[in-house]
């Protein structure tokens, strides 16, 4: 009963918050927008008792993920009224494309592989069952290669991106650590006693 | 009991969790009230000053005054600012500092919500933190505050990482997410089998990152008073400044709670023999936290402030690589004979 009503809830609170997403003119409520989608979905995992996907949905996209889109958001100078430009010119393709894509997912979501009849509701599990532990054991032992093949294209992608950005400017000033720390007092100070000049 | 549960009836256990939430936010509270004449009057000693002497005996009625004092100043909202984004930021400042304190445990029964992922819901309650400082940065339109909010989230970002990378370092010695469960792993022989032993460089990371964290002099470029005024929170006032201040206090208690729960033993005594075992584990506890705190306060009035470049150089080209290597050393070493813990 209770359960039902929480599942309501969240999912009530996800289909708000990601209609807002893409209704709201500001992009800044509209990235605040996407965490509170992705907090809504984590509570709908939490309720299929997967708290391992559901907190790192929070820690990796709310606490990471977001922040830095949010951080881009927030420096850009959007101007609202150019991204409105030609709306309706392109409405007709955006609407086409939208309906492929419903077809699309119904045929999917409605066949009988995939429909709710087809699926098995998830049962409860024990007190002392850890979702946790049974994640890592199957990643690192029944899916170990694909896990490491998933894990090898993600670093590849972040060595690129650094590629990509990294330019070295020649009038830019940095500062060497280990030279500043290797700085002798006796190389930029000289004591210099004066005479006071009374007597 | 019984007579509570009859006379609310099925919505007693709501009703229990509530007052047990009430039980423990506002001590906590309290303790952030206390903690900032604490700071006060340590950093005075440490500059050879008294500090606050004046309200009550000892000065030990001042965070009532400046709470009253706070409580009846205005709260002003700039021009053009986002009204509703201004008003909210305090709020996600401090909401996550004082969810986090539902998984942790007091001693082995003394929990509010003994979970077995806590330890993971604790780094996610805590990396939201950062909301509040960029939403208060970027709702208050002003350069100051958005330049305090960018600094900051950088920051915030960077040291969480080599914050996880430790707690993975916890993880594998003590097999379990489950802060109850890291506390008990680490029973045994005194304070040697304490988790700090084994995992120094990740204890040294996990506190230092914890005051960068919390944006803690020396990692306070966020505020950077001398630089960028206040930082994010420079066009606050009254209470709305206040919730963010309380803030930052509330998030060293936790830093120091979780570093205490998982490198210094939680409430298990320093010694196995008969005066230390004597004084029950919540006061061991208390005194663990007490300790960081001052370490804190110590650290604060000792340090200058890092300089921006530094900081982001010892975040990423010191501390990841550090608990990188020696993750990797305590995977190796845990499969050898030498492993005590």
């Amino acid at each position: 009963m209770i359960e039902t009503l929480v599942f309501y809830f969240f999912s009530a609170l996800l289909i708000a918050s990601s209609f807002a997403v893409i209704t709201v003119k500001n992009p800044v409520h509209a990235a605040l927008f996407l965490v509170l989608a992705f907090f809504s979905a984590s509570g709908l995992w939490l309720l299929l008792e997967a708290e391992f996907l559901a907190i790192v949905l929070v820690l990796v996209y709310v606490g990471a993920v977001m922040v830095l889109f949010l951080f881009v958001v927030m420096m850009l100078d959007i101007n609202i009224a150019r991204l409105r430009e030609g709306l309706w010119a392109w409405l007709p393709f955006g609407a086409l494309l939208a309906i492929v894509m419903v077809i699309e997912m119904w045929i999917v979501l409605g066949s009988e592989r995939f429909g709710l009849a087809g699926t098995i509701a998830p049962e409860g599990h024990p007190a002392g069952y850890s979702n946790t532990k049974e994640l890592g054991r199957l990643i690192y032992t029944h899916y170990a290669y694909p896990f490491e093949i998933a894990a090898v294209i993600l670093l590849v992608a972040i060595v690129s991106a650094i590629a990509l950005t990294l330019r070295r400017r020649k009038d830019t000033k940095s500062q060497v650590a280990s030279e500043q720390l290797a700085a002798r007092r006796e190389e930029r100070v000289r004591l210099v006693s004066l005479s006071s000049g009374k007597d | 009991m019984a007579y509570f549960q009859n006379l609310f009836g099925e919505g007693w256990p709501l009703i229990w969790t509530l007052l047990k939430i009430v039980a423990l936010v506002l001590p906590i509270l309290g303790v952030v009230a206390y903690l900032t004449l604490a700071e006060r009057k340590v950093i005075g000693y440490i500059q050879v000053r008294i500090g606050p002497n004046r309200v009550g005996p000892r000065g030990l009625l001042q965070p009532i005054a400046d709470a009253v004092k706070i409580l009846l100043k205005e709260i002003i909202i700039p021009s053009g600012a986002n009204k509703f984004l201004f008003v909210l930021a305090p709020v996600l400042a401090i909401a996550p500092a004082l969810v986090a304190w539902a998984v942790v445990p007091f001693s082995p029964e003394l929990v509010l919500s003994n979970i077995d992922a806590g330890l993971l819901f604790i780094l996610a309650v805590t990396s939201m933190g950062v909301y509040g400082v960029i939403v208060a940065g970027w709702a208050s339109n002003s350069k100051y505050a958005f330049l305090g909010a960018i600094r900051s989230s950088a920051q915030i970002v960077s040291y969480e990482i080599a914050m996880g990378f430790a707690l993975v370092g916890v993880l594998m010695v003590s097999h379990s997410l489950n802060l109850g469960e890291i506390v008990k792993g680490q029973s045994g022989g005194g304070f040697w089998s304490w988790y700090f032993v084994p995992l120094f460089p990740l204890f040294l990371v996990y506190l230092i990152s914890g005051v960068a964290e919390t944006n803690r002099a020396p990692f306070d470029v966020a505020e950077g008073e001398t630089e960028i005024v206040a930082g994010f929170h420079v066009e606050y006032s009254g209470m709305t400044f206040s919730v963010f201040y309380l803030a930052e206090y509330a998030n060293m208690i936790l830093v120091s709670a979780l570093c205490s729960l998982m490198f210094l033993g939680g409430w298990l005594p320093p010694f196995n023999v008969a005066p230390f075992t004597w004084i029950p584990g919540f006061l061991w506890l208390l005194f663990k936290i007490a300790f960081l705190l001052f370490f804190f306060l110590w650290i604060r009035a000792t340090f200058p402030r890092y300089r921006y470049d530094q900081i982001m150089r010892l975040g990423w080209k010191v501390f990841i690589p550090v608990t990188l290597v020696w993750i990797v050393v305590v995977g190796a070493w845990m499969q050898t004979p030498l492993w005590l813990w």
